[in-house]
């Protein structure tokens, strides 16, 4: 297992610790998306996850490194599952720890924010009646600039 | 050059990857420009474009021996 991972397994979430777990931190905060088997009264049967593995992993990383800038001292560790997923499994988790609690919070709120913008991750709903690829198009064009401070 | 696709741009090309013919180099919009043209089932479908792993605007420049990825709007979490 990797600090900043896709894997196809249930995740276990306990084993991400080790990658935020050290003699400076007091506080992990630890955030688990869910599939969610109501949306607006309408019935998921179960969602298909898929990703464009090697750099959805590298934008996980880079998001631990824009964390890392904006609260030092935070450590970042993210696995996403991808394949078919059912409802109340875990889709995602997101471990932040901190020195004290307050930025482990604010990195882990941000995490999911950046997770869902720049982490190339598709999710397809597959309900009762028909199915869909889920995305949200806003803003999303190539003459549009993207957010490179990290670098 | 073979250009990745996923999710619902997969599922419309019918397979994985894209085959483009190009001449040593060309630039984010023209690769959009020409992937509208010979591919009119993409019309409608929004996508930025990923060079060796990374999201790249319009102006940019890919060459023949880069990674090339469709990436349509993402939905992780």
């Amino acid at each position: 297992m990797k600090q900043f991972e896709i894997v196809t397994e249930p995740i276990d979430i306990v084993k991400y610790q080790q990658y935020v777990l050290d003699e400076h931190q007091g506080g992990v905060v630890t955030f688990t998306g869910h599939v969610r088997e109501w949306t607006q009264g309408t019935r998921t049967v179960y969602l298909e996850y898929e990703a464009y593995i090697p750099m959805a992993e590298k934008m996980l990383a880079q998001i631990a490194d824009e964390i890392s800038e904006k609260w030092p001292g935070v450590k970042t560790s993210i696995a996403h599952r991808i394949g078919k997923l059912d409802a109340t499994e875990i889709a995602v988790v997101i471990l932040t720890s901190a020195p004290h609690r307050h930025n482990a919070y604010r990195a882990n709120m941000y995490a999911v924010d950046r997770l869902k913008e720049i982490v190339p991750i598709w999710k397809k709903e597959i309900w009762e009646d028909g199915e869909e690829w889920i995305g949200d198009s806003r803003h999303y064009h190539s003459s549009v600039e993207v957010d490179r401070s990290e670098n | 050059m073979k250009i990745k696709v996923f999710a619902g741009i997969k599922e419309k090309i019918g397979d994985d990857h894209i085959e483009l013919q190009v001449q040593d180099t060309i630039t984010v919009k023209e690769l959009k420009d020409r992937l509208y043209i010979d591919y009119p089932e993409l019309d409608g479908e929004v996508f930025q474009v990923a060079v060796n792993e990374s999201f790249e605007t319009d102006d940019s420049v890919i060459k023949e021996t880069d990674i090339v990825a469709l990436i349509p709007p993402v939905s992780g979490g």
